[in-house]
């Protein structure tokens, strides 16, 4: 008897489960439906999808600021890492998932230029922007970032050795067993890495470079994440290893993000070492407010946002008129000769670049 | 029986294909269909080409191997922390079965970190090898994706295993034991056998979860190690080479189809209804010589589950060089924590998460019940394969397929929030049948002839005697599914809106850049991640356990 009355009990409060979940599935619908334009309203609201990668970061005001000035919304759409939301952009070509793709970098360009997937586009504020930026009418530069290695400076001060000036260190037999890299297969710093080499070696010592850093001891993980937190010594690292393929920006970071202030970043850069890439905004083919897109392309090279990137995402923004965070200035690295290669040339090869890479240092 | 009743069943049946129908068969079919015919004609001679590349057969070797090592460990620390844990009494119990779940909601980027921190060189393990001679480094190995799939899987076993053990009748291992067996003969002869359902299903369950099992074989694993899971990925986000993607898809499916299809005839033969006892049986205390088995078993476990989490709360409270421990990560989770726009305050991720789990429990447990309860006396194997094949697909390709057949009508749902829980669903739903159904099928028949010869209707014998059995097992599901939701990452990504980040998603964000602040954040998150399972797990087990009844 009591087993069936504590079955009863049981359904009943698995009733209320129920129903507690369907209101808040109730309070979800009336959200989204409050953002849902009036039909009978002619100035409705015009509410813009914004798809960036997951590293996107923007400071809320100015969002809201955009929303207020212009009546237009702005959802965000993180799509995961560049290549993949690039990917999942070129998938859904036919019913894209919004309006405007930001995050689209130097050496995926030439594939998001090959599907046709942006609609021409100039903003007045490509006034402020280095020409050489300008690659291409359906793209926007938008910020500029360099994958550079970066060195645990406690390390080498207790070691009594000096820190790597450039590629050509990392293959000597003192850094032997030093360096972590990420495998370009898996990790879009790891790729940008490999470019670097391809770019300072040439396509006849690229390989004869990997394949000595092979032989002394270079440690490949699949991502950032685990490269930098899992096996670089440095910083916020808890690995063993003082050499790392991050950013020119990540001393800074460690500075911005550290959990007390520092005076000096625990980590530094090797300046020679440094592999531009540009990432760039469009708007998409197939979006319903071309007009109103652009005005978020305009908004991204808007002064405050420029200004917002270095501290937000960790980056240097295109335009050469705003200033630059004392935090910036003091311990991200301004790279002035970075290695760069043709996106064409990436495009076309960077396949087969991968696969080589990967019988050199991997088989 | 009744027609009104032969309906209803149909109807238990046809509701959980039909979800399942629109929301796993229909994007993976979208994706497939992109895939195989990139030009709008099937592409026979690409395909081949793709299942010829010696990548494809070495990625198909490795992930059999490390899915079969897997499941092997996970059995081997899980059986005998099942008989431990539902046969005696012991402080702490409760709260270890609890615990016992939680590895399988952790990031795998954080339980990477852990494991780092214990296999790394300067690691106890190593060091303790070294100190003897041996020169030890676990990182990026097989023995890495293998340990850690048992640590995320245990929990599998354990539970599913359990649950049919604590009810087996202890007074057949005394009559053999009287007959003059020994101890562990007397457990072969009569307990294995009754067992083997239970212990077949949770070893399916836990060979395709370390099959489709991807962040773990690539962190842990290193790139010289790649799953069929983690070349899908690779071909479809990385190299856009969609067809690569959708072959090694269809050969993934066809891999989990086949050994669905013998598991579940070898699991039709073995099953029988079991002489168990209609509740759970008394817990013997601890005494004499089971002080040292489950002594040791405990200790065991306390090592093995117990050491990454310790190291997890061990980094949330480490504030980094020069500033030692402190809470400053675990004060910064109740406020905001980044004034950026992809960053919510923590709570607000939680409350999504429970929100989130909530609502994919509610539907993947009541749809995944009836089916089990359908499908208990069908003769015909292939509907049973088919609510089962989700456990095999891929996160990516799911997700990829949901994005294409949800983005235009006739269903244009793609940015829905609630597709998030039916996701969880999606993948929670085959986990709740296998769970349930070798409890379904142990109900011994005769009890329900005695029911209905006493006059009881159908509609009543279930509710007296199988509903109590069902309840108990549909519990335990509830929080697998639960904390399926909590953990899941793959296909979120795919489908949460930016506004509405689950935990997972949170704590990827914090680690997506450098920082002390950063780090121990996301080690606090995950912490917080980790009690918030075992708390739903606790209130579930709670539930389930309370007066008398089930």
């Amino acid at each position: 008897m009591t087993t069936t009355r504590s079955t009863t009990r049981r359904l009943a409060a698995l009733a209320a489960l129920a129903l507690i979940a369907a209101a808040c599935g109730g309070d979800d619908a009336e959200r989204s439906g409050s953002t849902t334009p009036v039909d009978d309203a002619s100035d409705a609201p015009v509410e813009l999808v914004l798809i960036t990668h997951d590293s996107f970061a923007l400071t809320p005001d100015l969002l809201d600021a955009f929303t207020d000035r212009t009546g237009i919304d702005v959802e965000l759409l993180p799509s995961g890492d560049a290549g993949a939301a690039l990917n999942r952009a070129i998938l859904t070509k036919d019913d894209p998932e919004g309006d405007v793709l930001f995050g689209v970098d130097s050496n995926l360009l030439g594939r998001a230029l090959d599907e046709e997937l942006f609609l021409p586009y100039r903003s007045d504020a490509l006034a402020h922007v280095d020409d050489a930026l300008e690659v291409d009418d359906h793209v926007t530069p938008i910020d500029v970032g360099d994958v550079c290695l970066n060195y645990d400076r406690a390390w080498f001060q207790d070691a009594g050795l000096a820190p790597p000036a450039g590629l050509d260190d990392l293959i000597e037999p003192a850094y032997r067993g030093l360096t972590v890299v990420e495998d370009p297969a898996s990790s879009s710093p790891g790729l940008a890495f490999l470019l670097a080499t391809v770019a300072r070696y040439g396509d006849e010592g690229w390989q004869g470079w990997w394949g000595a850093l092979r032989a002394n001891d270079v440690e490949v993980v699949s991502g950032w994440e685990d490269a930098y937190y899992g096996s670089f010594s440095g910083g916020s690292g808890e690995g063993e290893r003082p050499i790392v393929v991050s950013y020119a920006s990540s001393p800074a970071a460690e500075v911005v993000f550290a959990t007390e202030p520092l005076d000096e970043a625990p980590t530094a850069v090797v300046t020679d070492s440094c592999y531009r890439q540009v990432e760039y905004a469009g708007i998409l083919a197939g979006t319903d407010h071309e007009a109103e897109a652009g005005q978020l392309v305009d908004f991204l090279l808007s002064k405050d946002v420029q200004a917002d990137i270095p501290l937000q995402m960790f980056v240097y923004p295109v335009r050469d008129d705003v200033e630059l965070p004392e935090a910036f200035v003091e311990h991200a690295a301004r790279i002035d000769a970075p290695l760069t290669l043709d996106p064409a040339v990436v495009a076309a090869q960077r396949d087969a670049l991968v696969a080589t890479w990967g019988e050199v240092v991997l088989r | 029986m009744s027609r009104a009743g032969r309906g209803g069943r149909w109807l238990l049946g046809a509701l959980p294909l039909l979800f399942l129908a629109v929301f796993f068969a229909w994007p993976l079919v979208a994706v497939l269909d992109r895939g195989l015919r990139p030009d709008g004609a099937l592409d026979l001679a690409g395909a081949l080409e793709v299942l010829r590349r010696p990548s494809t057969a070495e990625v198909v070797r490795f992930t059999l191997w490390e899915a079969t090592l897997s499941t092997a460990l996970t059995l081997a620390v899980g059986l005998p922390l099942a008989q431990v844990l539902s046969r005696h009494r012991f402080r702490g119990r409760g709260l270890l079965q609890a615990v016992l779940v939680v590895p399988f909601v952790l990031p795998t980027v954080v339980v990477a970190a852990a494991w780092t921190a214990l296999l790394g060189a300067d690691g106890p393990l190593p060091s303790l090898a070294r100190a003897a001679g041996i020169e030890l480094d676990l990182r990026h190995s097989v023995a890495a994706v293998v340990l850690a799939h048992a640590f995320f899987n245990v929990a599998v076993v354990v539970r599913t295993v359990g649950l049919v053990w604590e009810r087996l009748d202890p007074s057949l291992v005394d009559a053999a034991r009287t007959l003059g067996a020994s101890r562990w003969r007397a457990a072969a002869i009569v307990e294995a056998p009754l067992l083997a359902p239970a212990i077949l299903a949770s070893a399916v369950i836990t060979f395709l979860f370390s099959a489709t099992s991807f962040a773990v074989v690539l962190i842990l694993g290193g790139p010289m190690r790649a799953t069929v899971e983690v070349e899908i990925w690779r071909s479809a986000t990385q190299l856009l080479d969609l067809q690569a993607a959708a072959v090694l898809s269809v050969v993934q499916l066809l891999a989990v189809v086949a050994l669905l299809v013998v598991t579940t005839a070898v699991e039709r033969r073995a099953a029988r209804s079991l002489p168990q006892l209609p509740v759970a049986q008394r817990l013997e205390a601890v005494r004499g010589a089971a002080r040292w088995w489950v002594g040791g078993v405990l200790v065991a476990t306390a090592l093995v589950l117990g050491a990454p989490l310790a190291v997890l709360v061990e980094r949330s409270l480490w504030l980094g060089d020069g500033v030692g421990y402190g809470f400053g990560a675990w004060q910064a989770l109740g406020g905001e924590l980044r004034d950026s726009v992809l960053f919510v305050p923590p709570l607000e991720a939680v409350a999504t998460s429970l929100r989130t789990a909530a609502a994919s429990v509610v539907l993947a447990v009541p749809l995944g019940v009836a089916a089990a309860v359908a499908l208990g006396r069908r003769r015909s194997p292939w509907q049973e394969i088919g609510l089962l094949l989700p456990l095999g697909a891929s996160a990516v390709t799911m997700g990829f397929g949901m994005l294409l057949a949800f983005g235009g009508p006739p269903l244009a749902i793609r940015g829905e929030p609630w597709l998030v829980p039916v996701a969880h669903a999606v993948v929670a739903l085959p986990f709740v049948v296998r769970v349930v159904l070798p409890v379904v099928r142990s109900v011994d028949p005769a009890m329900r002839e005695a029911a209905a010869v006493l006059g009881a209707t159908p509609t009543r014998v279930w509710l007296a005697v199988d509903a109590p059995v069902v309840g108990r097992a549909a519990a335990v599901a509830a929080g697998f599914a639960a904390a399926i939701s909590l953990g899941e990452f793959g296909a979120t990504t795919f489908l949460a809106r930016a506004s509405h980040p689950t935990v997972p998603l949170l704590i990827e964000r914090l680690l997506g850049q450098p920082g002390a602040a950063n780090r121990s954040q996301a080690m606090a998150l995950s912490v917080l991640l980790a009690v918030l399972v075992a708390s739903v797990v606790l209130v579930v087990d709670r539930w389930r356990s309370s007066e008398g009844g089930w």
